[in-house]
């Protein structure tokens, strides 16, 4: 006999799960949306004309040629060293290694203020590195390398940890496949174990360029912010709050969202198309 | 290529995999490695790949010495347990690799490269996949490009690791055939792990049974089956019922047991045991037997029962139900073995002793 009378319910892994699922709901309404939102209404209260004025002004375009400069030159550092970092962090065994990697978050836990302090003394003219750069001739403190500089610090770890745990779940008789196949150490590497951790890899380096865009702490200490030459585009619009341009700020305010959204969906469009082979290998 | 093996031994950490292994297997041969887990098979297996490295001892192939080679210069094929298929590559790149990888020289046009591809899925009956992902196929499909693409290099020497293991028992049974055929068609040296004694007396030429990281015996099914070379080989194969036995001029007696079936042995006088398969044993009524039916279970063509005596010991009977005689729980009966290993007693043989090796008999 089978009873009809109660309907089967799925049973949940969550007891309460209404409850949470409401209080995450509303903490990403509270805290991301509506912040996001009234960016956004602000930006439209402005009009078109007056914030293509704002956003296309010879100053802000600079800003964003800078900022977006330097954080293609730190994403393109973070993206070789992250990748071998990480490499080095799962694929071979040496006495500091737990050290190291704990030292990979210090970035994350490091208020970013500190790290531009540190950075500004490190390569200021009579720092430890800036004077031997200096007599080199190459100027790192105010200028654009200053900023890359900064960046690549504090976006380094989002490389770091998302190849990690790839490929440290790597199969290991994938490489010993090639191998038996003939392959040399290095096409082992790039025709099975790079297209392998390559989705990671990829989204990474994008939210680690999402980073860098937004950055802002570590930079204004070591950039010298010389409007045209060193000012990155979050100093520009928090220069344009400190003088009640409301309407300045939440433009460039809005661009800059406007990137990092675009990042986010490049990011996952890449990490779909690497990944479309993908699953069930075993 | 003939592969000779001799004095190998291999551990990790504290664990002796290997405890010395000499084996020969002759040119075109297949060959199984059969042992429960742990035996080392696989471990054996990788050596010889150039995946693992042993301790001590030589691997000649051909007359060549493979420790002085790296695996990718070795040229063999290695199907692993999980296929490991390239998961980012189509069926027909998987089959390509190891052609595509060769150094510029070497190396066939792509024309000849596509060409060989084709021939091989053509050959292994996988030539409608060529475009799908390892992720898009079946167990037994992948198990098929798996093999394509280590045959895709002419490899000197096949080995495939638990090359069944992670298959349906149907499609075990038809892929076996297959390999056999894939086998004599291509006529290479092929080695293959398995813990399946069905899967290796079915398959291979030989087959070597090994335990605890040695040799226990190398031979034919019906030998090994009938003959173990060691207690280790006849319980592997399935002999779980053991009996004290005293030997007297070759006959083994013992109380309530009818032995007189049992072959003579040159074994010495005195204590020894038996080694028998539920099924080579017979309960005959007898009123004077010293065992005693406990259970009594029937599967409609076999009459399973538990027999004990009264010092404890109790036996597993297996016996055709048809002209078996009237059996009842508590009946008491005679054991009659029909077949059995019988070994002389030894404190040493529950540790890891073994008999001295039955040298390999010449195929």
């Amino acid at each position: 006999m089978i009873a009809a009378a109660a309907p089967i319910r799925a049973k949940r892994v969550l007891p309460g799960f209404t409850l949470s699922l409401g209080t995450t709901l509303l903490y990403l309404v509270l805290i991301v949306l509506i912040p996001i939102a009234a960016l956004v209404l602000k930006g439209a209260e402005i009009g078109p004309a007056a914030f293509w004025a704002i956003v296309s002004s010879d100053r802000a375009v600079a800003a964003f040629r800078i900022t977006l400069t330097a954080g293609a030159i730190a994403t393109a550092f973070n993206a070789a060293y992250g990748l071998l970092m990480a490499w080095v962090l799962v694929r071979y065994d040496f006495p500091a290694k737990r050290l190291l990697d704990a030292l990979m978050d210090i970035p994350f836990a490091l208020p970013t203020a500190v790290a531009g302090l540190s950075l500004t003394a490190l390569f200021s003219a009579n720092g430890w590195f800036g004077s031997v750069l200096d007599a080199a001739g190459l100027q790192v403190v105010y200028t654009i390398w200053g900023i890359a500089l900064a960046m690549a610090f504090t976006s380094i770890p989002f490389v770091v940890r998302t190849v990690q745990p790839v490929l440290e779940d790597l199969d290991s008789s994938l490489e010993q496949a090639a191998e038996t196949l003939g392959a040399r150490p290095w096409q082992i590497f790039s025709r099975v174990v790079f297209p392998a951790i390559l989705p990671a890899w990829l989204a990474g380096c994008t939210t680690a360029f999402a980073r860098s865009l937004g950055e802002f702490g570590a930079i204004v200490f070591i950039a010298g912010n010389l409007p045209f030459e060193t000012e990155i585009a979050a100093l520009l619009a928090y220069i344009r709050l400190e003088e009640y341009d409301y309407n300045g700020a939440a433009a460039i305010a809005l661009v800059l969202l406007a990137f990092a959204l675009v990042l986010l969906v490049v990011s996952n469009i890449l990490q779909s198309w690497a990944a479309r082979h993908r699953e069930a290998t075993r | 290529m003939s592969i000779t093996i001799s004095g190998m031994t291999k551990r990790f950490d504290r664990t002796e995999v290997l405890r010395g292994i000499d084996l020969d297997v002759a040119d075109g041969e297949l060959m199984a490695l059969l042992g429960p887990s742990g035996s080392g098979k696989t471990t054996l297996l990788k050596i010889i790949a150039g995946l693992e490295w042993p301790d001590a001892g030589q691997l000649q192939v051909a007359g060549q010495d493979w420790l002085q080679l790296a695996a990718r210069d070795r040229r063999i094929g290695f199907v692993f347990q999980h296929y490991a298929l390239f998961p980012h590559m189509s069926v027909r790149d998987n089959i390509a690799f190891g052609l595509d990888v060769q150094p510029r020289g070497q190396r066939p046009s792509r024309a000849q490269i596509a060409a060989k591809v084709d021939e091989l899925m053509a050959f292994l009956q996988i030539d409608q996949l060529a475009d799908r992902y390892p992720a898009q196929l079946s167990g037994g499909q992948r198990q098929r490009v798996a093999l394509g693409r280590a045959l895709a290099i002419q490899p000197r020497v096949l080995l495939l690791d638990e090359p069944f293991g992670a298959l349906d028992a149907a499609i075990r049974r038809d892929l076996r055939r297959w390999l056999r055929g894939v086998h004599e068609a291509t006529g290479s040296t092929t080695i293959f792990v398995t813990h399946d004694q069905e899967e290796a007396f079915e398959l291979a030429d030989r087959v070597v049974v090994m335990g605890q990281g040695q040799i226990e015996q190398i031979g034919h099914a019906d030998e090994i089956h009938d003959h173990p070379a060691s207690p280790f080989v006849a319980r592997f194969m399935g002999a779980t019922v053991e009996l004290p036995v005293t030997l007297l001029a070759g006959r083994a007696s013992g109380p309530g047991l009818d032995l007189t079936a049992l072959p003579r042995r040159a074994l010495p006088d005195g204590p020894a045991h038996i080694l028998a398969r539920p099924a080579d044993i017979r309960a005959v009524p007898d009123a004077g037997g010293c065992w005693t039916v406990g259970s009594l279970g029937s599967t409609g063509a076999e009459l399973h029962l538990t027999a004990s005596r009264p010092d404890g010991t109790e036996v597993e009977v297996q016996m055709p139900r048809r002209g078996a005689p009237a059996l009842t729980r508590g009946a008491t009966v005679t054991l009659g073995v029909e077949a059995a290993a019988v070994f002389p007693y030894s404190r040493r043989d529950h540790a890891a002793h073994v008999l001295p090796l039955r040298k390999e008999i010449a195929r």
